[in-house]
């Protein structure tokens, strides 16, 4: 583990962490008076579990060969990313002003050209799970011991390049790639389960060959078990933790809107949210 | 469907009397009395990954049909076999290539071209990455109707920004283009001659070596210029041989490299006053015929132009040499084509 990493971890506790993520997205949701927050804030704590808990980074250096990988398949929750970037130091706070803004290193949706720490350009959905394949098989063929993460949505199960790649994990014994699944059913359209329903999800993955693990994605101390428990599992099977997700999580006034996939965030609510988090900043 | 194809559909056929048996090989495209190598991309790319440790090669259950299976056979530890999961293919080799390997992704064209374009273009040409896509049975190479013809390969990918296109004649083009896919830092896609691939260019113009966004004069002629690619090259100087009989000078410019398009040898070429030809394995939508077009118009140059390609509609299921007779893509018909124009 890197010095800088070690840092990061013992800093503050992960409470805060996905608290100070919570707050940048939605800062930087306020710069362009929209965004997809409602994500941002649901996967918030899956994000601080990655960044300070489970990835080895280096956070000056985020092209370091030794780092884990960690994919953003989901383009669009690139706020998300975003916020977490900062919180981690590989982007810096000044920046947050510019989200979404010409000559941005922050463009709307995620774009490995654009961001230092974004791997890949995702934004198509049903990508990130593939590409994460051949990285895991690039990384087994050099012999790293580097994790591959890549982080989906529970839409992106309807894509079937998403399962090609599931098969060929399992196929190629991909030990070193954990897939998270960000379940927040929520899609554009409307609930997850009423456009295209994958049902019983952990024994879904099992039967393909998979370690899976079904947590409360809002829950830290279980993320960390179960993030831990991936990283360990003794088995030759690529991993999933598969986290269950509040949208709008943090802010409640937001989680009662009945359409989450784009929030409707009113132009003096900003503050009111940033408010409702600031009641209680965790230590 | 159409009314004739309906109609057509219903109406009893005969067992003709001279059976021509349908093939996918490529070596039935070659007129007799030409050389064959077997298997040369195979063989190139066991050459050039020797000294090349980033070289690994990827199929979607395509090995033995795209001539990976020599790869294969050489590197066993360098071999993935992805099954028949197209997206996957191009998505793991994107990730291999972000990893610093320099990935060689065999399929058939249609299913690259069509099934995988989203993953080509997100994954791989968005990011510049150096993934280098080979298929087999580009064009009308093949009788098994529109499930395997890629006539429209090169439409799709011209539009797709980074990418190079490649299209070769022969062995010795499949042969050379390899190491010069590799030498470019970026995608490529290129069109697959497998299985026994004729020796063509060479016996023209011995001294001729592949280069990678060059269009190069094999044969020489004053009264028609024919810019080609692929097979339609060795169609092509089979045809002039046939004009020159006639007393008609065909010159014969091979131009492999669809995109991007070596223009300022085309222009050059193109102004000097002959008729001008354009010949290629492809739909006359969006490939060779249509690029060699839009260069002229924008720089002026205004010679009399003809297009031989394939029609702009799904081609019949049948024997390949029959279909190349009936698609205008056979020497004689190529010949004939010429000869009506003048």
């Amino acid at each position: 583990m890197s010095e800088l990493t070690a840092n990061l971890r013992s800093n503050v506790s992960l409470a805060r962490r996905a608290w100070g993520i919570r707050r940048k997205a939605l800062q930087m949701g306020e710069v362009q008076g929209q965004g997809y927050v409602g994500q941002a804030l649901g996967v918030a704590d899956v994000l601080a579990t990655s960044y300070f808990h489970a990835l080895n980074l280096r956070a000056d250096d985020p092209e370091w060969e030794g780092r884990d990988r960690f994919l953003l398949s989901i383009g669009h929750y690139a706020i998300a990313l975003y916020a977490a970037l900062i919180e981690a130091g590989v982007l810096p706070e000044d920046e947050i002003g510019t989200y979404g803004m010409d000559d941005s290193r922050m463009p709307m949706s995620g774009m490995a050209s654009y961001t230092p720490g974004m791997e890949i350009t995702g934004g198509s959905l049903g990508h990130g799970l593939g590409i994460a394949v051949g990285m895991a098989l690039g990384l087994k063929a050099k012999g790293g011991d580097q994790f591959v993460y890549n982080l989906m949505s529970d839409g992106e199960l309807g894509e079937g390049s998403t399962w090609e790649a599931v098969m060929s994990a399992t196929q190629h014994r991909l030990s070193n790639l954990i897939c998270i699944v960000d379940f927040n059913n929520q899609q554009a359209d409307g609930p997850t389960r009423d456009a295209l329903a994958v049902g019983a999800e952990a024994p879904k993955w099992e039967a393909f060959g998979w370690h899976a693990q079904e947590v409360d994605g809002n829950d830290l101390d279980a993320l960390v078990a179960a993030f831990d428990g991936a990283r360990n599992c003794p088995d030759a099977k690529p991993r999933v933790i598969i986290c269950n997700t509040k949208m709008c999580k943090g802010v409640p006034f937001l989680e009662e809107r009945e359409i989450t996939h784009f929030v409707r965030v009113e132009p003096d609510e900003w503050t009111r949210a940033l408010d409702i988090l600031d009641e209680e900043v965790p230590a | 469907m159409t009314a004739a194809a309906r109609a057509r559909k219903y109406e009893p056929r005969r067992v003709p009397e001279t059976k021509v048996a349908t093939s996918a090989m490529i070596a039935s495209l070659a007129a007799e009395g030409y050389d064959t190598v077997a298997a040369p991309f195979g063989h190139a790319l066991v050459e050039a990954a020797k000294d090349d440790a980033r070289i690994v090669g990827l199929t979607a259950d395509l090995a033995k049909y795209t001539d990976l299976h020599v790869f294969a056979q050489a590197y066993p530890d360098r071999f993935y076999q992805m099954g028949m999961a197209e997206q996957l293919l191009m998505s793991a080799a994107a990730g291999m290539a972000h990893e610093g390997f320099i990935p060689f992704a065999t399929t058939y064209s249609v299913f690259a071209s069509r099934r995988a374009y989203d993953f080509i273009c997100m994954a791989i040409a968005e990011e510049n990455l150096p993934v280098k896509i080979v298929c087999g049975l580009p064009g009308l190479t093949t009788g098994y109707g529109p499930s395997h013809q890629a006539t429209e390969d090169l439409a799709i990918f011209r539009g797709l920004p980074n990418l190079t296109i490649l299209d070769p004649c022969d062995a010795t083009d499949v042969t050379q283009m390899v190491p010069a896919m590799i030498a470019h830092d970026g995608p490529v896609y290129a069109r697959l001659l497998r299985g026994k691939v004729p020796e063509v260019i060479t016996r023209y113009r011995p001294s001729y070596q592949f280069e990678l966004g060059r269009a190069q004069m094999i044969r020489e002629g004053r009264d028609v210029l024919v810019v080609s690619s692929g097979i339609m090259t060795m169609r092509a100087l089979d045809a002039a041989e046939l004009l020159a009989k006639d007393g008609i000078d065909v010159a014969v410019l091979h131009c492999p490299t669809i995109k991007p398009l070596d223009t300022e040898t085309i222009l050059a070429e193109a102004g000097k006053g002959r008729l001008l030809v354009t010949a290629e394995n492809h739909s006359e939508v969006g490939g060779l015929g249509e690029a060699v077009a839009r260069s002229l118009l924008r720089a002026g140059v205004t010679p009399a132009f003809r297009q031989i390609a394939l029609p702009d509609e799904f081609l019949e299921a049948g024997a390949l040499p029959t279909l190349h007779d009936l698609y205008g893509l056979s020497t004689a018909k190529v010949a004939q084509q010429i000869r009506g124009w003048l």
